[in-house]
């Protein structure tokens, strides 16, 4: 029996606008186990991104629970989220997100400094990341001497750097030509044959496809989530 | 700690990659910093120095002085007369009496003439007085010794000549045991004053400077009389007048204005004519410290003013980078970074660029000063403590304005920040 990772129970997202509350996301509860490769499609304005905001704990959830690693993290205080961030979470954003001033290495680095890991080992974690997503070359480059693929690279091992419990990706692919995304989704699939927790969210099928459960998101609720669709 | 230290590593990163920027931006807070401690360098050397003049005029030392009544000033044109005025001896044997807390009393009578040696003159004032004005004046003998008790006694012929008279008699020669001439009478120059400079209180000038010739009281008082002769146009004044000068030397600081008053509560009863004046170096001395306040508060002011300027040069600056980096701010806190992580991070940086502008202002205002004074010999004094109150308040500068900006980075929603474009 797995372990379960993300524990959804019923989980409401409500924004008020203008005076209206608006639900983003509408009792969504789902479980992700350990090793899984997850996907979240749906239409834009399905709720998605709020999904993975309250996924990543850069949100809380208004109603309903969410545990993550066995832990209710659905009422943490800001810096209680903050260091979940540091220590169990990995982000892989469409836009890759690195920080253009420091070098693939410090880049890498981040997550470990605000989790207060001592320079020395942080730097070796990085170097072996760096290596491990091919990129052991160009630890000096900044990003903008990187190709599109090769920063999504350094974010994906800026995302494993801490050890995460879970790999949190939205669009990995979205800003990139296919044999990028290929090279992306080649990675993704051989981290989870390495027991990697994945979740992804696209609106791309073909990324979908990659992905052994799927969950799919309409209007703020779960539509359907399909099990076991990878061979 | 090593935390901390990364933080102001990656600030100084993220500061280098604006030079231009971040160099305007300390320049605000150098320039604030130089100025403050130049400035201070400046008040305290002008204070220094005019102490240094005033504690010469002698700080214990009451000195009245006789000057012509204000009515006489009048003199009928073409006609002669005598004019009689001033402090007499028994003003000083009044004053020796009245005042046990006097302890020095020094009768002065001065008398302007040429001062000739061999083909040269210099105008000089002859000083007649008593060996001890050199201790109660505060004056230093250059070369030679100053009158002495037996001189005064015997109504000796020695005199001690000013060094511009020394400078001006005798450019090449020795003056020391030359003779040089007064009206007709010789004196054998026994020694030479040091320089000075002018003596003055508000404006009145006392006894002593560079052009004196000192002769023994008692000799003034028996061969130049007490009646000075001056020659108008069309006129033929005369003036009688027994002694131009009384120092009188206290025990301590604190008699000196109760003494002061007193002598002027006497002078009024028994010369209601006011043809004297007193005064007390005591009060310039006051007058310099009441000046040096002001200038310090003024001093604040400007200096506050410009540490101000330079505070919201860093804060304008701080507030446009965390706008242009709130992308950045954004990927650190989807990262891990608490609020307090990014505030530390902003807040380091404007320390960083307060700092640099203050040690920069620093080695200025230390380094300014000693070459200002190498090539202009004006004393300026850099006093400890303000170089550090200048870094000091700098750092605070950048802690107090960088705080805001700072605190509007933290508050940031990292949603927001993260799809800023």
């Amino acid at each position: 029996m797995p372990r379960p990772i993300v524990e959804f129970r019923g989980v409401t997202r409500a924004y008020s606008m203008a005076g209206e509350t608006v639900y983003a996301l509408r009792d969504v509860s789902f479980t992700v186990e350990e090793g899984d490769f997850f996907a979240v499609t749906g239409a834009s304005g399905s709720g998605k991104s709020t999904l993975l905001n309250v996924l990543g704990c850069l949100d809380r959830p208004s109603g309903g629970t969410y545990h993550l690693g066995g832990r209710d993290v659905s009422r943490l205080s800001d810096d209680e989220l903050s260091g979940i961030r540091a220590k169990e979470i990995g982000f892989v954003f469409q836009s890759f997100n690195l920080l253009p001033q420091l070098s693939v290495l410090d880049n890498i680095e981040v997550p470990l400094f605000y989790q207060g890991i001592p320079p020395e080992e942080a730097r070796a974690r990085s170097r072996e990341l760096a290596s491990r997503v091919g990129l052991g070359d160009r630890l000096g480059h900044r990003p903008a001497q990187l190709s599109g693929g090769q920063q999504q690279r350094v974010a994906i091992a800026r995302a494993l750097v801490n050890e995460p419990l879970i790999l949190l990706a939205d669009e990995p692919t979205g800003n990139l030509d296919s044999a990028s995304g290929a090279e992306v989704l080649r990675i993704f699939d051989e981290l989870n044959r390495a027991e990697r927790t994945i979740l992804l969210v696209t609106h791309d099928e073909t990324v979908a496809a990659h992905a052994n459960k799927r969950l799919v998101l309409g209007d703020g609720r779960v539509l359907r989530l399909e099990e076991g669709i990878r061979a | 700690m090593h935390r901390l230290w990364r933080t102001v590593r990656l600030g100084l990163g993220n500061l280098l990659l604006h030079p231009l920027r971040s160099t305007l931006t300390v320049l605000g807070i150098f320039c604030g910093v130089a100025s403050v401690i130049v400035m201070l360098a400046f008040g305290e050397g002008t204070s220094y120095t005019a102490q240094q003049r005033i504690r010469a005029l002698g700080s214990t030392n009451v000195i009245v002085r006789s000057q012509k009544p204000p009515e006489s000033a009048r003199a009928g044109a073409g006609r002669s007369f005598v004019i009689d005025y001033g402090l007499t001896y028994l003003d000083a044997d009044r004053i020796r009496e009245s005042f046990p807390t006097a302890r020095v009393l020094v009768p002065i009578r001065e008398i302007v003439e040429d001062v000739r040696f061999e083909e040269r003159r210099a105008k000089g004032t002859v000083v007649g007085t008593v060996p001890w004005f050199l201790e109660v004046a505060n004056q230093k003998v250059g070369v030679g010794r100053f009158l002495t008790a037996v001189e005064m006694e015997r109504q000796g012929n020695s005199c001690v000549i000013g060094p511009r008279i020394a400078a001006d008699l005798f450019p090449y020669q020795d003056p020391i045991g030359r003779t040089v001439k007064v009206r007709s009478l010789y004196f054998r120059v026994v020694g030479v004053m040091a320089e000075g400079g002018e003596r003055e209180i508000e404006g009145v000038r006392i006894a002593g400077g560079e052009n004196a010739v000192y002769i023994p009281v008692t000799t003034a008082r028996s061969w130049f009389g007490e009646t000075l002769v001056k020659i108008g146009s069309g006129s033929r004044e005369m003036e009688r007048v027994e002694l131009h000068e009384l120092d009188v030397q206290v025990a301590s600081l604190e008699d000196v204005l109760p003494t002061k008053r007193a002598i002027e509560e006497m002078l009024r009863r028994t010369h209601p004519r006011g043809d004297w004046i007193v005064k007390a170096p005591l009060n310039l001395l006051q007058a310099a410290e009441q000046t040096k306040r002001e200038f310090n508060r003024l001093l604040g002011s400007v200096a506050a003013v410009s540490l101000l300027v330079g505070g919201i040069g860093i804060m304008n600056i701080m507030l446009a980078s965390v706008t242009e980096r709130t992308r950045e701010i954004g990927i650190r806190r989807a990262l891990g970074a608490r609020r307090r992580d990014i505030t530390l991070q902003f807040l380091v940086e404007c320390v960083v660029l307060a700092a640099t502008g203050g040690f920069l202002g620093t080695l200025v205002g230390v380094g300014g000063p000693i070459l200002y004074e190498a090539l202009t010999k004006t004393i300026l004094i850099v006093t400890p403590w303000s170089v550090g109150m200048a870094l000091g308040i700098s750092v605070l500068v950048g802690i107090v304005f960088g705080l805001y900006p700072a605190q509007r980075a933290a508050r940031m929603d990292p949603i927001e920040a993260l799809r800023h474009e």
